[in-house]
């Protein structure tokens, strides 16, 4: 009994250790993100931040579109058949407007963010740890997180809810692909069904909820890398932890917000 | 006074004591080479003498400044006047050679981008690389790498230059054209140089004095004729390369004995 208790609480604490982490590094970041910014900022910050802005926002731009569709056709078509026997096909528009915007959208782009981009920092910090370069730029006074870090967290900032909302039309667009053959429903009047079935607030909660999702797999990637020590067998292990901890963290933190705005918003 | 002075330091990684109370003074413009064996303590030495780790006990002194207890920017300062190249050359694979060397001109000077550029191309000039600074680290050779990264511990002229295992993993006549560049680099800029190495004909050709690191505490200090008079055992078993007990045939033979009487082996 005493071991169990021993090992929950040894558990426990490695758990509270990488959440108190996480929280230091993101303060870290918080200070350190002005000198990335355009204007105000170091210009090389800023440029390597509009390269991350390309890997994280544009290359994955083709993966999370098909994603979307696919995601898009799937949750029209399922809702078609069961909302069909009830006379209610026109709803299939409210449900894949609205799910886009407030739950899918945001999700399946940082499913697929988290997949590309949290592997990726996790990999190259790493890499980085294992070969000296951290150690470089720190015996150079130049502060790792400032310098590797805060450029690609405000690209994160950027990125996610510019792709979350590029997720978020092409979900929309295949739901209304969908309707045009299967009720032959005009291009024209489906735009006017959703923009009616749309909310301000479901665009916001959308992106509040994207900007979250962008902090969690920027920093837990990023925490994944710094946490390398020993060889490289340990870059692939970081790696790997890097997705499953992401992944994990914004499906957890998706349910939060969506209970927060549940209980906030609904009447 | 001196530029670098160590004093009771103490380190230790998970209860195994790795340096054992070592006490160092380094001169302004001196050359001193720490030699050692591998596992002698002499790569931790030096990332405590640059700041990149804090001791269980001692301190660690570079131009007045106990690095072992400052604040974070007195600690950025020091390092400024610190230029180090790495066992690895540990450049920035994502920069070209001449971004490498340029980033902490960038960084830490407000020098127009053609003055940059200027003194990069001096800084690779002086290592012999000044055509190679578009190429990547991926492309250089191990030598050139070595190079590329002592070009980049010298882009803010520092005061002190920290080397590790400079030469390791060249062939001799790379090596020796390293030494050279020490040499070189010495007496052109006045530099404080602080070598880690085990390599014995580099350590004598560039060393005003050596300190013999074993098992965590220093065996001699002295110059390079005192160590190479030297009759301490530890200093004349790396000098005279002779065999060390790592693997006794009376050990060996005991553990077969036991192994044998062993009811596993029965």
């Amino acid at each position: 009994m005493a071991t169990v208790l021993e090992d929950v609480g040894k558990r426990t604490l490695t758990e509270l250790d990488y959440v108190g982490s996480l929280n230091i590094q993101w303060w870290a970041t918080v200070r350190a993100i002005a000198k990335s910014l355009p204007f105000v900022g170091n210009r090389y910050r800023w440029q390597a931040s509009v390269r991350q802005m390309l890997e994280i926002g544009v290359d994955a731009l083709p993966m999370v579109s098909l994603m979307a569709i696919c995601s898009g056709f799937i949750l029209a078509m399922q809702g078609a058949s069961e909302l069909r026997r009830f006379g209610a096909l026109h709803y299939v528009i409210e449900l894949v407007a609205v799910g886009f915007t407030r739950e899918l959208g945001p999700l399946l782009t940082a499913i697929a963010v988290s997949g590309r981009s949290g592997s990726a920092f996790a990999a190259e910090i790493g890499t980085m740890k294992v070969t000296e370069e951290i150690d470089s730029l720190r015996v150079m006074a130049l502060e790792p997180v400032e310098f590797i870090l805060a450029p690609k967290y405000l690209a994160a900032l950027i990125s996610v809810p510019c792709l979350s909302i590029a997720s978020n039309v092409c979900g929309i667009l295949a739901g209304g692909l969908f309707m045009f053959f299967s009720t032959h429903l005009a291009p024209m009047l489906y735009m006017h069904y959703v923009l009616t079935s749309i909310q301000l607030r479901d665009v916001v909660t959308g992106l509040i909820k994207s900007v979250a999702f962008a902090t969690i797999i920027a920093h837990v990637g990023c925490l994944e890398g710094f946490r390398v020590s020993g060889g490289p067998d340990s870059v692939g292990r970081s790696t790997t932890s890097a997705v499953v901890k992401s992944t994990f963290l914004v499906i957890v933190g998706d349910a939060v917000f969506t209970a927060i705005f549940y209980l906030t918003v609904t009447p | 006074m001196a530029i670098i002075s160590v004093r009771d330091l103490v380190v230790e990684y998970e209860g195994r004591r790795i340096l054992d109370g070592l006490n160092l003074e380094i001169e302004q413009g001196e050359t001193m080479v720490l030699l050692g064996g591998s596992g002698s303590g002499k790569s931790t030495l030096l990332r405590h003498i640059i700041g990149l780790e804090r001791p269980k006990s001692g301190r660690v002194h570079v131009k007045g400044i106990d690095i072992t207890h400052c604040s974070s920017p007195e600690l950025k300062a020091v390092r400024r006047s610190i230029g180090v190249a790495f066992q690895s050359a540990a450049l920035f694979n994502s920069l070209s050679v001449e971004d490498n060397v340029a980033l902490a001109l960038r960084e830490h000077t407000k020098l127009a981008p053609s003055i940059i550029d200027l003194m990069v191309w001096m800084k690779l000039a002086l290592v012999g690389l000044g055509e190679f600074g578009k190429l990547y680290p991926q492309e250089l050779s191990g030598g050139m790498k070595k190079r590329a990264a002592v070009a980049r511990a010298l882009a803010l002229s520092p005061e002190i230059l920290v080397l590790d295992e400079p030469s390791a993993g060249l062939d001799p006549i790379v090596a020796a054209e390293l030494d050279e560049l020490i040499l070189l680099l010495k007496e052109a800029f006045q530099m404080t140089v602080v070598v880690v190495t085990h390599e014995l004909p580099s350590a004598f050709r560039i060393a005003d004095r050596i300190a013999m690191l074993y098992k965590g505490t220093f065996s001699s200090i002295g110059t390079k004729d005192e160590i190479k008079a030297s009759e301490n055992p530890r200093v004349r078993q790396f000098l005279d390369r002779i065999p060390g007990d790592m693997a006794k045939a009376s050990e060996i033979s005991v553990y077969f004995e036991k192994y044998l009487e062993s009811p596993e082996a029965n």
